[in-house]
């Protein structure tokens, strides 16, 4: 992929985060801090489908420009053909974990499977 | 870094109010394992710049200091150096203006050493060469019925700024992703794609974006402006970049 | 051809945030803050991930952050967060061209103008937005 569409979707990903981030920060705080963060209150979040797909895109806006960021700081760092591959493939590859890892909380918590 | 060993010359004699201790670089990468600083007590005068200050110590101290200079006059761009800490030019800069009493010159960051003071062009000439600093156009070859290619004064205000760099390298020693990235084009070659993209009798905008739209290419650029704080000609490298940044996110046309 | 052949800077010339001025403070703050904010990110996912423990096991890894010292830490993650977006946006804004000044004849003592004014309010005031966004963060945690 070329390097201005990655960073396209690199700004791209900020600003949608930055929208989302907002609202579910409001939201927490709406609800007051600390009784957002009691169990019933999670779980009554989660189960709410529009909120719990509001985290997902969350999750994968932050995860693309979180590890894309740490790409083009490890880019910077050292340079080689073998280093720069690892860099790239193991920053998709965290990316795709943390999202699975992040969607299986939320689709188990949703569906009460877990 | 090793421990620096120092050694004085002409340290017998007590610096008057209207002279500085000029610290220089000394280090052959075919003999020295490190770097080592020799110091000089060197007079001056309000205009007395750090170049001539050098060459004060070439003629009375040490004729093999090693330092590229020529024109004195902040247009070849061959004294580019580290002078207290800072990438500049030494003929452009004053020691009065320094306000030190001791006066730091070291070898240009991010350019490999060949002695002293004076460091290899080659990488900053190639990448400079790689974003094709000339016209681009089909109808550059003289004809009978060649016409001059007219601009106008507002066109030529969008690059002529960036016309004035003369390759010194101070822009790039400065950027802090060319201090750890050997492969990024740097902001000499961008700002100088820049100047040629912007300009109107110019057709290759197209191929130079292409050519910067690379993992280590214009992206790399993260706004820093280093590079224009250093530029001793007003280029400002960091403008150029944006702008031409400006092109590929669609920004500009 | 190693570093030392290269005389390149290295890291420590990259993070040195004091000859360049505010502009490379905020490029050194924009790094930090993106990775701090990483790792709080994915330590997140694994903190809410808890939620399949069941409520005991909720509360449990709640409390391991209700504490002074997880408190300090998520209003840092505040500081970051607020920093990284309002600079963030003042970046993006920059890269397009967008408040970076038009080329002109330069004249001495040549002044950058990309340098100018509004990016350096842009960056104080993601400092300074950062320091009340962290300020209101301790309030909130520490209030209840």
């Amino acid at each position: 992929m070329r390097e201005s569409i990655i960073m396209k979707i690199h700004y791209g990903t900020a600003l949608a985060a930055i929208a989302l981030v907002a609202v579910h920060i409001l939201i927490r705080l709406t609800q007051g801090f600390s009784e957002s963060l009691q169990y019933e209150s999670v779980i009554a979040n989660y189960k709410f489908l529009p909120y719990a797909g509001m985290l997902e895109i969350i999750l994968i806006l932050l995860s693309i420009h979180g590890f894309n960021g740490l790409r083009v700081i490890l880019l910077e760092l050292k340079q080689g053909r073998a280093y720069e591959k690892a860099v790239s493939y193991g920053c998709v590859a965290a990316m795709i974990a943390l999202i699975t890892y992040g969607t299986r909380t939320i689709i188990m918590v949703n569906t009460g499977t877990g | 870094m090793a421990q620096i060993p120092i050694i004085t010359e002409a340290a017998a004699t007590t610096p008057s109010p209207k002279a500085i201790t000029l610290r220089i670089a000394r280090y052959n990468p075919q003999h020295d394992s490190a770097k080592k600083f020799m110091e000089f007590i060197i007079p001056y005068e309000k205009w007395t710049t750090v170049l001539e200050a050098i060459l004060e110590v070439k003629k009375y101290f040490d004729h093999s200091v090693a330092v590229r200079y020529s024109c004195r006059q902040a247009t070849c761009g061959s004294c580019g150096m580290i002078i207290n800490g800072k990438p500049r030019l030494a003929c452009f800069t004053k020691i009065s203006e320094l306000n030190s009493n001791v006066v730091t010159v070291e070898p240009m960051n991010n350019f490999p050493v060949i002695r002293d003071l004076a460091v290899k062009f080659e990488r900053l000439f190639d990448t400079h060469h790689k974003v094709k600093p000339y016209l681009i156009r089909d109808d550059t070859e003289i004809t009978t019925d060649s016409k001059e290619f007219l601009q106008s004064p507002e066109e030529l205000e969008k690059y002529i700024q960036f016309s004035n760099c003369i390759k010194c390298g101070l822009c790039n020693s400065a950027c802090p992703t060319m201090a750890t990235d050997s492969s990024f084009v740097g902001p000499q070659a961008l700002a100088q794609a820049y100047r040629y993209v912007a300009d109107s009798r110019d057709k290759g905008k197209d191929t130079r974006l292409k050519i910067i739209d690379e993992s280590h290419g214009i992206w790399r650029c993260h706004f820093a402006g280093s590079c224009s704080q250093v530029c001793p000609k007003g280029v400002d490298p960091a403008m150029g970049i944006q702008l031409l940044r400006g092109y590929m996110l669609g920004f500009r046309s | 051809m190693t570093n030392q052949d290269e005389h390149k800077e290295g890291i420590g010339g990259m993070i040195n945030p004091r000859r360049y001025g505010i502009e490379r403070v905020a490029y050194l703050l924009m790094r930090l803050s993106g990775l701090g904010l990483l790792a709080y990110f994915i330590g997140h996912i694994y903190e809410t991930s808890t939620i399949l423990k069941g409520q005991i096991g909720w509360n449990e890894f709640l409390e391991l952050t209700q504490t002074t010292e997880g408190h300090i830490i998520l209003a840092i993650v505040i500081a970051m967060c607020v920093f990284h977006t309002v600079n963030g946006i003042r970046v993006m804004l920059g890269h397009g061209g967008v408040g970076v000044g038009k080329p002109t004849r330069p004249d001495y003592p040549y002044i950058p103008a990309s340098q100018n004014v509004r990016h350096k309010i842009g960056i104080y005031s993601a400092i300074i937005l950062a320091a009340i966004a962290m300020m209101y963060g301790l309030a909130v945690m520490f209030g209840e």
